[in-house]
């Protein structure tokens, strides 16, 4: 056994064993692991290492240093990690720290990054690859363009063009690399195929004809010179686009009107007026970000209720189920009651049913023209449960009730019931009124228990993404604002909203949203963990 | 964690996890003041107005509550069973018995339901296994184990598991989108991404809670197997895995209904409609104005109910012991 098992069972003694007893406990520790285990430990690092070099050598080849680097090195602190007979703890440690850190850790760091990015629709690449997609976008036939003979050929999926130039000499080239000159098969002056290449036959040109149309092989790396097209496979034209990009002044222009466009520093080419070209590319924008959503009107609006109904759906949704599961709590509490085991059970039934579920039903019972609540139980009436910003407010609140208040029935009852009887019976015979008991004595007992509970139960709902999606999907929608955000969205279901859905995603104000929950969160934890001490107690 | 409120580590909410089970055989026990004059009150003739005041009125409460908690779970049984499609049609609440919606809504091949109930049911299954493994190798470090960085670490998956990994989204989403540009087995749109991504979270609050459970395992019993020859390994699956089945089944189901509900990072990760777990694919159902096959959805969303909320109302004790039995220690 190691020396650290040693240490937790000894952990009184100070002095640290001797070498001769690490030995020791080294050959006791190999003589008890099976060769069974030994193997299994062997394959399993050997499959490990085997993807991490398979890993390596992709993104190697790839360009991508940074990250193969890194891979490498975990997959060598892994191997070193098991195979050393020291690092007891970090072999339990090592499969779920791995994981911790780069889908929780580094996504929260990440996360903070690209808040501080313009990183979103039309700006999601690098310069270049703006440039080439806007200069390709923008391509148009040359006229009285000469006629090149061409070749439609292929590698491994890889469409090419294998062009016989005027001269009678032969290049090739795909989509991605320029023509380049190659010594070719050739049949009555065209060039027909070329080592390498498979030509493709007349049907499969039929075949992708879609795929060969669009192909646009660039005559040079320059991309002002243009790109050859082939609207029929067996001929191709010059086309040119009709923006210029000056690699030495960095700016695009457009050749029909003769507007400059300039990079200016905003991620995107843009004209004196203020026109932008998009795609456009990722920048850091520094707090960009924040100071627009706080300053531009249209979205600081939306951002203030937005956050304040956050806050108010949490705390109000904390309080309605704690005071609701506490009532009942204290209602059926009571010995002479006959019953009580039913009514508990089907009252809990609303936490066992996922609530994406339940949200759904809710939703179609709140239906506005057809649904249950509005047709049978109001007979006909026309309530806007889900239309109208305050009610679908309330409805909201109703239904996360119907949720919450099952687990606040729960836990009041357990604690309730841990509350000695003695004390009650103490203040009765001192001639305290029932209600005097309750308010004086069980409920600060009660709080004490499940304040803890309260405030995760608050944090929970701070991030009830669920029930707000699943219900009104934050509408009603919020017409005056330029972000797809409704009166009952809450903090997570904007962030939901500016990054996945609508026209244009924003990645960067998304993040930017969530770092302002971030905050918040963390300040609600310390305030946590100064109230439970629990971080004290860790031993 | 689960759909519930996640429980605050290290909170004082030991005797709630036992009182709790208590309730259920409080009936049977008579309380001192009671057992002294039964004889009495049973030859009182029945007073309704004494009824009422002491118990009667507890009955009325109870039946609204009930009547609340099932409102929604009647009708969308109700509507399930309605052979009539549209949402008007399931208002008269069993007026036509019928399992017509649970056929069309298996059979129907613009909605691929079943994949989307075996998707979900493997995606949460494995990322449950993997929840609890991962979390019971860092749980028996801490708990066994004494090192450098123990109580550093200790704290810091407390504090880490206070930020839920869906206020990352985001970053989730671009992490692995660039992923699957170079290993696109791994990347967006696989299941198999969307399951690490879900391991991510592994270490939190269900470490700690078998961490709690963990030390009420006496070390002697490792000695015990130390001393005959036992690795550190075949202690902690032998020995500790066993010892503490009841939590590790506890912290899998947590696990399970948890990740059968997550529907932001999902949706998000899994574009493929037959790639999609129930929580996407139903609500991107309900949410399409063209669908209007409500029965159709009430029989799915039943069908999809109906596992969990047999497994939770079967370890119903465990799971509300298992929320609070993290703190005891």
């Amino acid at each position: 056994m190691s020396i650290m098992m040693d240490d937790e069972v000894t952990a009184a003694s100070p002095q640290r064993p001797t070498k001769r007893q690490r030995q020791a406990a080294n050959i006791a520790d190999a003589a008890s692991g099976g060769i069974k285990m030994l193997l299994v430990k062997l394959v399993l690092l050997g499959i490990l290492d085997a993807i991490a070099v398979y890993a390596v050598f992709i993104l190697f080849s790839g360009g991508q240093w940074l990250v193969a680097a890194i891979v490498a090195l975990v997959a060598a602190i892994v191997n070193w990690i098991y195979f050393s007979r020291r690092k007891l703890p970090a072999k339990y440690l090592a499969p779920g720290v791995i994981f911790l850190v780069i889908f929780q850790v580094f996504v929260l760091v990440y996360t903070g990054y690209i808040a501080f990015t313009n990183y979103g629709t039309g700006h999601n690449g690098s310069k270049e690859q703006a440039v080439s997609s806007l200069l390709a976008s923008s391509l148009e036939r040359v006229e009285d363009s000469p006629t090149f003979p061409v070749t439609v050929v292929d590698q491994f999926g890889t469409l090419g063009l294998l062009v016989t130039d005027p001269d009678g000499d032969a290049f090739i080239g795909t989509s991605d690399s320029p023509l380049d000159q190659v010594d070719a098969e050739m049949e009555g002056g065209k060039a027909v195929a070329v080592d390498g290449w498979t030509t493709l036959s007349f049907a499969d040109v039929i075949a992708r004809t879609d795929e060969i149309t669009a192909l646009a092989v660039p005559f040079s790396d320059d991309p002002n010179d243009g790109a050859l097209r082939t609207p029929d496979g067996s001929s191709a034209y010059q086309y040119i686009s009709t923006l210029e990009y000056d690699d030495a002044a960095g700016t695009i222009t457009d050749l029909d009107t003769g507007t400059v466009y300039s990079d200016i520093g905003t991620g995107a080419f843009t004209s004196a007026d203020g026109d932008e070209l998009l795609p456009g590319w990722q920048i850091t924008v520094g707090f960009d970000n924040f100071v627009r959503a706080v300053t531009d009107e249209r979205l600081a609006g939306p951002l203030v209720y937005v956050t304040l109904w956050t806050f108010a759906f949490a705390l109000i949704s904390v309080a309605s189920t704690f005071f609701l599961g506490l009532f009942l709590a204290i209602v059926f509490n009571d010995m002479r009651m006959r019953g009580r085991r039913y009514y508990r059970v089907l009252m809990i039934l609303p936490y066992a049913i996922p609530s994406f579920l339940s949200a759904l039903i809710w939703a179609g019972m709140m239906n506005e023209s057809f649904g249950f609540i509005n047709q049978v139980l109001l007979g006909g009436a026309s309530v806007p449960w889900l239309t109208d910003p305050w009610v679908a407010k309330l409805s909201v609140l109703i239904v996360n009730l119907w949720l919450g208040f099952p687990y606040m029935f729960l836990v009041t009852t357990g604690a309730l019931q841990s509350i000695p009887d003695d004390i009650t019976e103490a203040a009765t015979v001192d001639g305290a009124k029932p209600w005097a008991v309750f308010r004086l004595i069980k409920l600060p007992l009660l709080l004490v228990s499940v304040a803890p509970l309260l405030i995760a139960s608050f944090a929970f709902n701070f991030n009830n993404f669920n029930v707000i999606y699943m219900l009104t999907d934050g509408g009603p929608r919020d017409s005056s604002a330029p972000i797809p955000v409704g009166f009952t969205d809450i903090l997570i279901s904007m962030v939901y909203k500016v990054a996945f859905t609508g026209q244009s995603r924003d990645y960067g104000l998304a993040s930017a949203y969530s770092i302002i929950i971030f905050i918040v969160i963390a300040v609600i934890s310390i305030i946590a963990f100064r109230r439970t001490k629990s971080l004290e107690e860790l031993n | 964690m689960a759909r519930s409120q996640p429980v605050a580590p290290g909170s004082e909410t030991g005797p709630v996890a036992g009182a709790v089970d208590e309730m259920v055989d409080a009936p049977q026990r008579v309380t001192p003041a009671e057992h002294e004059v039964p004889r009495v009150r049973a030859r009182r003739p029945f007073n309704f107005r004494r009824w009422f005041f002491a118990t009667g009125w507890r009955h009325i409460v109870g039946v609204i509550m009930v009547a609340f908690a099932l409102l929604p779970i009647v009708f969308v049984i109700s509507s399930s069973l309605n052979p009539r499609g549209t949402l008007t049609g399931s208002n008269a609440l069993f007026s036509a018995i019928g399992l017509d919606s649970y056929v069309r809504i298996l059979t129907d091949p613009q909605v691929p339901y079943p994949t989307w109930f075996a998707n979900t049911i493997l995606i949460s299954s494995i990322t449950a296994i993997g929840t609890v493994f991962l979390g019971a190798l860092a749980a028996y470090s801490f708990s066994r184990m004494r090192f450098t960085g123990r109580r550093v670490g200790l704290i810091s998956i407390v504090v880490v598991q206070m930020f839920p990994q869906l206020l990352a989204v985001v970053a989730i989403f671009l992490l692995m989108s660039a992923v699957g540009d170079w290993f696109p087995a791994i990347g967006l749109n696989t299941q198999v991404g969307l399951i690490m991504v879900y391991l991510g979270g592994a270490l939190g609050v269900n470490t700690y809670l078998m961490y709690g459970f963990f030390n009420t395992v006496p070390a002697s019993i490792d000695e015990a197997a130390k001393i005959d020859g036992a690795g550190h390994a075949r202690i902690f699956f032998t020995i500790i895995l066993r010892l503490t089945a009841p939590i590790l089944a506890v912290v899998a189901l947590l696990s399970f209904i948890f990740t059968v509900n997550e529907f932001v990072v999902a949706s998000v990760l899994l574009i493929d409609t037959d790639k999609q777990t129930l929580a996407v694919g139903l609500t991107k159902l309900v949410s399409n104005p063209r669908y209007a096959d409500w029965s159709a959805f009430s029989a799915g969303a039943v069908m999809a109910a109906l596992p969990v909320v047999a497994l939770f109302l079967f370890l119903q004790k465990y799971i509300v012991g298992g929320l609070t039995a993290g703190a005891v220690k």
